[in-house]
């Protein structure tokens, strides 16, 4: 198995009238809530956070992309991933954006991850998600029912740029370079890539026909994804690819005390702040007509989960919540249990373990990041001996040996 | 109301169009809600025009919308389908979204289009007076963008429709709003303004104007944008109508085109 310390660097200072006074925290939030000093508090804390988790023994830190919202503060992922690269030197960055459909010429993509890589000597791992509906239609403007044309557009350009040895010319519908030419080239001959799946079926071919990991991002906890990622492992044996489980991963959150009642005296109100405030999106905000293909919404996996779950958060308690599994959350041993049964059910070599979260101070993070790197990793890391609990396709490919920075310097 | 289809061999589809009536040749031009069931205007129309109304790809059984991204595409397209009508001059009227492409063919094929009636196109952008987001509005709030009368214009949209709670037909209403809206949205999202005003000054049609008082989605302001900017062009504003001012005056409408052309 493959831990990953996820941050979503949310907003922390929203009020608790919150939903009251906003219709969404997405989009048209009006920006005089964010300020810019508890801002600077903020992002150091949690840039520590990720450094913090790599020094416990996570395999990677990870980080991504959203725009115009109090939910997750990384409009650019590769600012703070290139800050990682300085202050760590062992875990794979884990780059869950960039949302390629976004970029003018997504070239920029392109170079900025050939930039990680190379600082990094070879941690990245990149992520290419098309990007929410909100971020990517209603914050940049992209034409929804082009955004997957776009997206494919610019996935093409990246991967030839990355492997070309010679300026070639690009003639795109969106995008036209007489000279691409990517300086740097990226250290990875082959760039480990996870796409970070929300329910669209056509992912899990894009995934299959590049050896890309699918990673499915949710707040509804497993149980309720078993549908999405069993059409997905359905879609694996009828194009007849070995079943590797590294070829999926799933987004938790879990919190670990040392007892059960310990875990929700500690983070229950915080996962309360997640659930009630950073995903209170405007429905109008959800899903610009358009976005989701034809073949997507026939399927309905959608609506199931996304509508549904999303209304009922209000009302849910901690008991609703770590009984139907949205979040993992316990004793050590509680979360290793519902952690096994996940990663059996999902079939999953990446777990990207949410462990901010929300208004989350940072003494009860570390807490509970040390404890599941102590006390509950270790139990979890041999679930595919078959696999040698480990895909070279799957993974970054660190240099051997790192150049010493005091040398590099010279 | 009777539907015939137009085989479009480029497109590889085929194109859906709603005939109705007799008379005068009248090629008619949905906004991005695409005709209504029983369409108070088509009807109000076809007493007294043979009424021509082709439907845009992505709309009803008119397939293709792939095939369009571009207001170009979509303009080229519609005089494509205006060619295969074998339309006799006709009077070309186009609501919203359909006023917006009708403008641009009227634009671009100045010979083939002699005779246009815009109701409160789309397709011009005013600083100071927006137009609404209509593709983040919930269905409960269309109702009152589109109607003065925002009670009455609820039963007309919600006519004929079926169970919003029944998940089939949920699944059914969903992928026909991406359709339609997905394609609407390659020419009004997010802003819907493809350059149109810089192509105005090239319609040398007669040009009818025609603007709902109350209309809050398109402000009444860019009627008169339009006025100052095509050459041959009347104004009519109409009074307790919004946006579907076609759908909510249908008499008023028809009667100033009548007095018009």
């Amino acid at each position: 198995m493959k831990f990953t310390w996820f941050h979503l660097m949310p907003w922390p200072h929203m009020p608790d009238d919150f939903r009251e006074k906003h219709r969404s925290v997405w989009v048209d939030l009006p920006n005089k809530m964010y300020q810019p000093e508890l801002g600077h508090i903020a992002y150091h804390q949690y840039l520590d956070q990720l450094e913090y988790a790599e020094t416990v023994g996570f395999d990677g830190i990870g980080v991504n992309e959203h725009h115009a919202n109090a939910y997750g503060l990384m409009p650019s992922p590769n600012i703070m991933a290139a800050t990682l690269t300085r202050r760590t030197s062992r875990a794979a960055l884990v780059v869950l954006g960039n949302s390629i459909a976004l970029y003018n010429p997504p070239l920029r993509v392109a170079e900025e991850m050939a930039m990680l890589d190379v600082l990094s000597g070879g941690r990245l791992i990149a992520g290419f998600p098309v990007g929410t509906s909100m971020d990517t239609n209603y914050a940049y403007g992209t034409i929804p029912a082009l955004t997957r044309e776009k997206y494919a557009e610019a996935h093409e350009l990246i991967r030839k740029a990355w492997a070309a040895d010679e300026p070639f010319a690009f003639n795109g519908r969106y995008t036209k370079l007489r000279y691409v030419n990517c300086w740097p080239k990226p250290l990875q001959q082959q760039m480990p890539v996870f796409i970070p799946g929300g329910g669209s079926v056509e992912t899990y071919d894009f995934c299959l026909d590049n050896t890309y990991s699918y990673s499915y991002l949710s707040y509804s906890g497993y149980l309720r994804a078993r549908l999405l990622m069993d059409g997905y492992w359905k879609r694996v044996a009828e194009r007849k690819v070995d079943e590797s489980p590294y070829r999926a991963g799933f987004a938790q959150v879990i919190c670990v005390a040392d007892t059960d009642e310990e875990a929700e005296r500690l983070y229950g109100p915080h996962v309360n702040y997640f659930y009630n405030r950073c995903l209170h999106v405007y429905p109008g905000f959800a899903d610009a007509p358009g976005y989701r293909t034809v073949k997507t919404i026939q399927t309905g996996a959608l609506s199931q989960f996304t509508a549904a779950a999303a209304r009922d958060y209000p009302s849910m308690s901690w008991k609703d919540l770590t009984e139907n599994r949205y979040i993992v959350a316990g004793s050590p041993e509680t979360v290793r249990q519902q952690l096994e049964e996940l990663i059996k059910t999902l079939r999953v070599g990446n777990i990207f373990c949410l462990m901010h979260i929300g208004n989350m101070p940072d003494d009860k993070v570390r807490h509970s990041t040390k404890l599941f790197a102590e006390k509950v990793m270790p139990h979890l890391r041999n679930l595919w001996p078959e696999w040698q609990n480990h895909d070279d396709r799957f993974w970054c490919h660190p240099m051997h040996e790192p150049v010493p920075t005091r040398i590099a310097a010279e | 109301m009777k539907s015939k289809f137009l085989p479009l061999k480029h497109l590889g589809a085929r194109i859906e169009v709603v005939e109705a009536g007799k008379g005068r040749d009248l090629l008619f031009l949905h906004g991005a809600g695409g005709h209504m069931v029983d369409d108070p205007l088509l009807a109000a129309l076809a007493s007294k025009y043979r009424v021509v109304a082709p439907l845009l790809p992505g709309y009803g059984q008119s397939g293709g919308e792939d095939g369009l991204r571009d207001m170009l595409d979509v303009t080229l397209h519609t005089l494509d389908v205006l060619e295969g009508l074998k339309l006799e001059k006709p009077i070309v009227v186009g609501h919203s979204m359909g006023g917006m492409i009708a403008a641009e063919m009227a634009a671009i094929a100045r010979t083939e289009i002699t005779k246009l009636c815009l109701l409160a196109p789309a397709g011009l952008w005013l600083d100071g007076q927006p137009v609404v987001d209509i593709f983040s509005k919930l269905p409960y709030e269309l109702p009152g963008l589109l109607f003065h009368d925002a009670e009455a214009g609820g039963k007309l949209l919600t006519a004929g429709r079926g169970d919003m709670e029944d998940p089939e037909f949920l699944k059914q209403f969903l992928v026909m709003n991406a359709r339609r809206m997905g394609m609407a949205g390659k020419l009004l999202f997010p802003i819907p303004d493809r350059g149109l005003a810089g192509r105005l000054h090239r319609i040398t049609a007669k040009t009818l104007i025609v603007w709902g008082k109350e209309d809050v989605l398109i402000p009444p302001a860019y009627g008169d944008a339009f006025k100052k900017a095509i050459s041959k062009s009347k104004l009519v504003r109409i009074g307790k109508a919004g946006h579907a001012v076609g759908q909510e005056k249908p008499e008023a409408v028809l009667k100033a085109i009548r007095e018009f052309f």
